[in-house]
């Protein structure tokens, strides 16, 4: 059983639901990644989603594409992210991580090498934005052979013929996308993301997260009620942005622990 | 496998094109796919699209033998595509006026557009005019910058330009922005590529709509000069003007096709756009092909004197057509290029695009090794007039 799979299963025997956080690596600066992935297992992150900045992140809004462009000024890379998890799992052998990002900075290593050393790095999972099932069976197969879980994305518009090819090829939860559009657009259609959940874990057997448009503790709420994982990133990023730099880990724990708390708040 | 039967169903040209896309896109990729195999199996589109291309744009364009030119250059005769004279002044309505069609066929009210020179941008505002479609066209705000007369030109025509701030405010940035937009608004929009790049059927569907220049090459060549040109030579920035002439000289081995490439201020300077000759194969914009880029993986800013060139990839057909061998890539520099321009104006009396003005310079190059009764074809992709402002700039001259 993979890191991510225990996870959810712990978790499922808690009864609770998994916080997933995003950050951008390398932002707001390359020294702050550990103290900021850290501080996101303290406030109660069960799953660390590491962003790979990538120059033309396409399916990413302006919130997003901003730190990403400030990371790859300061000089972040494919290669950097993986010495940052190297050394994050020298303390912290147990909280899963999943690098987020698109295919061009893999396969400009080459996919063989970054297998390789994400796994001696201490990655759990890898969601390759712009690798739809249909061109990258290779590279899901690599992944699980090396005890890594390729994770992929549904959105409203997926059909049922999708789940079952994301079914065939994923492992440890399915990333829903809940809204048509990028990153960090606002209009989440909570009823809509409640049926769909339930017929989306049924045919593709493993947990589902919900990402994209959960801004708040009430919204994240909600969307656990269905969910087993709720995915937070641009709300984060907007967090970090707006932090003076001496605030920004206080600033993003204060807000992770309130979303943490409403996950874990008891039924009324 | 034969040369022009590509791609296959999942839009691969041997290992480049495909769909690289996030899943939010992928229906709306299927339901292209499904509508465009629809209309291109409907003979009535097809007749609508040939009744279009004549009475709207002017077609067939004419060849023209730029003998004065070629006795200058002393060598081989140059025979000029002349796609400056179709309306809009370049190649690029023809595939508008089919992606248009497909959008209305599809029931979409709104379209959505790239641009970088504005040519692309123009044609599909002209085009939306037309249909009387909602239009919005984005554009780098470095190029709206550099084509100011463009911006206002499709202002003029009902749409709106959104100007795009984030990388490298050039076209490939206006093209992440029209994605983004694209997957908001699906339901009710049509995205308007104006390359033979992005996720497939684009790539394919593009080029179809652009093949008219090859196929009125074909039949104009030995009305005109009595034979086949030996050489067929374009412009490449995403590729879409030579796709559209090379296509059908594919199956033709005797006739010899070259790209031309942006070399901006050389090769070696580093700043250039010439992603065939010094890329390396990657991902980006939803398909594999040759990219720009750093040993990271991050696309690199590109540079062209002429914006539509300016761009870090490549169509996935050219990156499989120079991988074959069918097809030859070369690459001109910015002073190149301007000589060749300012030598079409005085010799011929026709202002070539910036773009276009790279094939000729490669002519120019290539003609004076050639003996006289050689024939070289060049796509004359697109009229010089909206260049007027950089060329004045380059020469130091304000207007």
């Amino acid at each position: 059983m993979s890191r991510i799979q225990s996870t959810f299963a712990q978790l499922a025997a808690q009864g609770r639901k998994a916080l997933i956080p995003f950050i951008t690596a390398g932002y707001p600066e390359p020294a702050l990644m550990l103290p900021l992935m850290r501080a996101l297992v303290d406030a109660g992150a069960d799953i660390i989603e590491l962003g790979v900045p990538f120059s033309d992140p396409m399916a990413d809004g302006p919130t997003i594409q901003r730190a990403s462009e400030c990371a790859l000024r300061h000089g972040m890379s494919l290669r950097r992210v993986l010495s940052a998890v190297r050394e994050f799992r020298v303390e912290d052998a147990s909280t899963p991580v999943v690098l987020m990002g698109y295919a061009n900075p893999i396969e400009a290593m080459g996919a063989d090498v970054f297998v390789a050393e994400a796994k001696q790095a201490g990655v759990d999972g890898v969601l390759v934005v712009d690798y739809p099932p249909e061109e990258c069976a290779g590279f899901a197969g690599q992944l699980k052979a090396n005890g890594m879980d390729p994770v992929f994305l549904l959105a409203p518009t997926s059909t049922d013929a999708r789940f079952g090819q994301v079914a065939e090829l994923g492992s440890g939860y399915i990333y829903y996308v809940s809204l048509r559009g990028v990153t960090g657009a606002g209009h989440l259609d909570l009823d809509e993301v409640a049926r769909r959940i339930p017929a989306i874990r049924d045919k593709v057997g493993m947990p589902v997260g919900v990402g994209f448009g959960i801004r708040d503790a009430a919204s994240a709420r909600r969307i656990a009620t269905v969910a087993d994982a709720v995915v937070i990133g641009s709300r984060i990023i907007e967090e970090i942005e707006h932090s003076p730099p001496g605030q920004v880990i206080a600033n993003v724990s204060a807000f992770l622990r309130g979303i943490r708390a409403a996950l874990d708040a008891p039924a009324i | 496998m034969q040369m022009n039967d590509l791609p296959d169903s999942h839009g691969h040209f041997g290992p480049y094109g495909g769909a690289f896309v996030a899943e939010t896109l992928v229906e709306a990729l299927d339901e292209l796919k499904r509508a465009y195999a629809d209309a291109k199996a409907d003979p009535a589109f097809r007749a609508e699209f040939e009744y279009e291309l004549k009475h709207y744009v002017g077609r067939p364009s004419p060849i023209y033998h730029a003998r004065r030119w070629s006795a200058q250059l002393g060598g081989a005769q140059i025979y000029l595509k002349r796609e400056d004279l179709n309306h809009t002044g370049a190649h690029k309505v023809n595939n508008c006026i089919g992606q248009a069609m497909l959008a209305r066929r599809m029931g979409k009210p709104r379209v959505i557009a790239e641009t970088g020179a504005g040519q692309h941008g123009v044609a599909t505002a002209t085009v939306a005019a037309r249909y009387g479609m909602e239009c919005v066209v984005y554009m780098g705000e470095e190029d709206v910058r550099r084509q100011a007369a463009n911006v206002y030109r499709m202002k003029l025509l009902g749409a709106s330009v959104v100007p795009v701030a984030s990388g490298s405010k050039t076209l490939k940035d206006a093209l992440n922005e029209a994605m983004r937009d694209w997957v908001t608004h699906v339901g009710d929009t049509f995205y308007i590529i104006g390359t033979v790049a992005g996720p497939h059927p684009y790539p394919m569907m593009v080029r179809d709509f652009q093949k008219i220049i090859g196929e009125e090459c074909r039949a104009q060549m030995p009305e005109l000069a009595g034979r086949q040109p030996d050489y067929v030579i374009a412009c490449v920035g995403g590729g879409s003007n030579a796709m559209g002439i090379f296509y059908d000289y594919i199956p033709d081995a005797s006739v010899k096709l070259v790209g031309v490439e942006a070399a901006g201020d050389g090769i070696a300077s580093g700043r250039h756009a010439a992603s065939l000759i010094a890329g390396r194969p990657g991902v980006l914009h939803g398909n594999r092909t040759y990219l720009l880029q750093d040993e990271n993986g991050q696309i690199i800013e590109t540079h062209s004197i002429s914006a539509g060139l300016d761009y870090p990839g490549v169509g996935p057909e050219h990156a499989w057509l120079k991988d074959s061998g069918r097809a030859e890539y070369v690459a001109v520099t910015d002073a190149e290029a301007l000589a060749a321009f300012h030598a079409l104006c005085r010799c011929e009396g026709i202002m070539p695009a910036l773009e276009s003005s790279h094939a000729l310079a490669y002519a120019a190059r290539l003609a004076p090794t050639l003996p006289p009764d050689a024939l070289l074809l060049v796509n004359l992709s697109g009229r010089g007039d909206k260049d007027m402002h950089t060329v004045a700039d380059h020469s130091g001259i304000r207007f």
